[in-house]
């Protein structure tokens, strides 16, 4: 034990641990001396209940690969010994496919709430890109993951996305098939999406959530009010408006996740394909490249993209727009010039922006599922422009923005 | 040299070294990500028998894990590549992948058979042929020719793309051969007509 730092244990064993381990000053800085505003409202539940999803799907997914065999002879017959023959395969299946798409609901909120209350602006740049690069990284091991099953719905999904990387000029041949280790989506490109899937994007996401926190608990936690809650301390240092993390925050977020796991389970139990959208009927059929399915549409987390992809009359240029989309996200903490980061003190203009952005986004998720013919290809234009105005037009009706008062300290009505 | 630059250049030396090393490290690894050697020998051309192709009537082969279709057309299909001409997109086949024996409006070496890549241009999905004239789900101008069910690019029957819909350019017409009159090779070229 250092000389500053006191053990807050009173076990002898533990006494012993903190004397060769800095335990006491890693729960003391990341849980019962980490200070957060104490006017957390529910959207502050959204980072807990991801993690809380990682972990089930990291144990879930643990458990599928002991049956699952990822070739591209067995890789569907082995998800339905999962399903069928396995004790309890079933429920550990469902809660993994279920995860997935909870996963994706839960992330989404938690960004949403980071542009509702500013919280991607200084100083918690790096939060936002660090938030960025796990929602890659998650989006790439969805996209690895859905192939597994080798449904004919995974294989026509896996064949139109390395395809699109078939537009970028002059090595995109040489990259679909370096991607693929074939000429088409093999048995091969199963096996390797399987190692992407179990062993490179779980590491590359736990470290990047190691070090989104790390970086959070080092500039400390937004609030709804969108002021820093350190510039108010009393005389030991504690921020006024902030309470532990722990137990305060923690007991709260217990409260949550029990209600997240009811919603969780009530779809694992009860709806576990979610008519279509978590788990698509194309896909209990086992891959066949030379029947495409109706009309192809990629998880539904994926179909405001699918559906930018699609608006853009031509190939290439709409692969352009659909990385565009998602990467301009990244630059969202430079494109905001307020000074002002909560929505409760912003002008008109970036909360008519933030309905247009939300219903845009809603809006192309639900094109995306509709085959591209007539009005919806239309539609789908109009919201791609005003998906892209959005970020686009942003350091310009930011910049005029008149805001309202920020207070001093956080508002908390009991 | 003084100790301070001794150290500098030592550091910078190691970095070099170091890089180029991770580079040559690296190499093996990605390479290892390209087709193997029994991926490569299974792609090798494949020999397709047409003396059951009966006329207007589509056969589908896989070769290299992709969907090729050879279509035995009539006389009257033949005669119908010519009605549709305005409306396409590529008709003289500049912006399109094929073999320069196959840049003609028939996009074949024998304008009885066609031998086309089964995969949209667009995205990569299978189209579907629809050969007969005018089909209820297909509309009245239809002409004959293929249809993509995933995002509703429209291919004459040469596979010719038509404007206004999703694809870029016609579909591939892969390189072929003819052994004799009933055996075709998919995946090579004859001596003399090459791409």
């Amino acid at each position: 034990m250092s000389e500053k730092e006191e053990s807050i244990f009173t076990n002898p064993f533990l006494r012993w641990i903190d004397d060769r381990f800095p335990l006491s000053s890693l729960i003391k800085d990341h849980a019962t001396e980490y200070y957060a505003s104490k006017n957390f409202n529910i959207w502050y539940i959204f980072g807990v209940l991801s993690m809380v999803v990682l972990v089930i799907m990291i144990l879930t997914g643990f458990f599928l690969t002991m049956n699952y065999k990822p070739s591209a002879k067995d890789a569907f017959d082995s998800v339905e010994y999962i399903m069928r023959s396995v004790e309890w395969g079933w429920l550990i299946r469902y809660m993994h496919s279920t995860g997935a798409s909870f996963f994706f609901i839960v992330v989404y909120l938690h960004m949403f709430r980071a542009m509702l209350y500013g919280s991607y602006k200084k100083p918690r740049e790096l939060i936002w890109i660090l938030g960025m690069l796990l929602y890659f990284c998650l989006m790439a091991e969805a996209f690895f993951g859905y192939l597994l099953p080798w449904g004919n719905m995974s294989y026509w999904a896996g064949q139109v996305i390395v395809n699109l990387f078939g537009y970028i000029p002059f090595i995109g041949d040489t990259l679909t098939e370096w991607i693929r280790g074939d000429y088409f989506i093999s048995d091969i490109t199963l096996n390797r999406f399987f190692a992407f899937h179990v062993i490179l994007l779980p590491l590359a996401i736990i470290g990047l959530v190691a070090a989104h926190i790390l970086a959070l608990h080092h500039v400390g936690s937004n609030n709804p009010d969108g002021i820093e809650i350190k510039e108010y301390k009393d005389d030991s240092g504690k921020p006024i408006d902030g309470v532990a993390f722990h137990p305060f925050h923690t007991s709260k977020d217990l409260v949550w996740i029990t209600v997240f796991l009811i919603v969780y389970f009530a779809a694992v139990f009860y709806a576990p394909e979610m008519g279509g959208l978590f788990l698509e009927v194309d896909n209990f059929e086992p891959a066949d490249p030379l029947k495409t399915p109706e009309h192809i549409v990629p998880s539904w987390y994926f179909t405001p993209y699918y559906a930018i992809l699609r608006a853009v009359p031509n190939a290439a240029l709409g692969a352009v727009f659909l990385v565009l989309a998602v990467l301009l996200f990244v630059f969202l903490p430079w494109l905001d010039r307020c000074p002002v980061k909560s929505i409760r003190y912003r002008g008109w203009q970036y909360k008519l922006a933030l309905y247009v952005f939300v219903i845009s986004f809603l809006a192309l998720g639900y094109l995306g599922m509709q085959p591209a013919t007539g009005v919806y290809v239309l539609l789908a234009r109009i919201f791609t422009v005003t998906y892209f105005g959005f970020f686009l037009l942003m350091p310009f009706y930011t910049r005029y923005e008149k805001t309202k008062p920020v207070p001093e300290r956080v508002i908390y009505k009991k | 040299m003084s100790k301070l630059d001794r150290r500098k250049f030592l550091s910078v030396a190691t970095s070099v070294t170091s890089v180029i090393g991770g580079i040559f490290a690296i190499t093996p690894f990605i390479l290892s990500f390209q087709p193997s050697k029994k991926a490569k020998a299974l792609g090798a051309a494949i020999k397709v028998d047409l003396s059951n192709l009966e006329v207007g009537s589509i056969i589908k082969v896989i070769y290299r894990g992709t969907p090729y279709y050879v279509v035995h057309r009539s006389e009257d299909m033949i005669e119908r590549l010519k009605s549709s001409e305005n409306d396409l997109r590529d008709p003289d086949s500049d912006l399109s992948v094929q073999p320069n024996f196959a840049k003609n409006e028939f996009r074949s070496m024998k304008p009885k058979y066609l031998v086309v890549e089964g995969v949209c241009t667009h995205l990569g999905c299978a189209p579907i042929e629809k050969f007969s004239i005018a089909p209820a789900d297909m509309g009245p101008d239809w002409n004959g020719g293929f249809y993509c069910p995933c995002h509703g690019s429209k291919f004459d029957l040469s596979g010719r793309v038509y404007s206004g819909v999703p694809a870029p350019s016609n579909l591939r017409v892969p390189p072929h051969r003819f052994e004799n009159d009933s055996i075709l090779v998919v995946g090579e070229n004859s001596g003399e007509a090459n791409v």
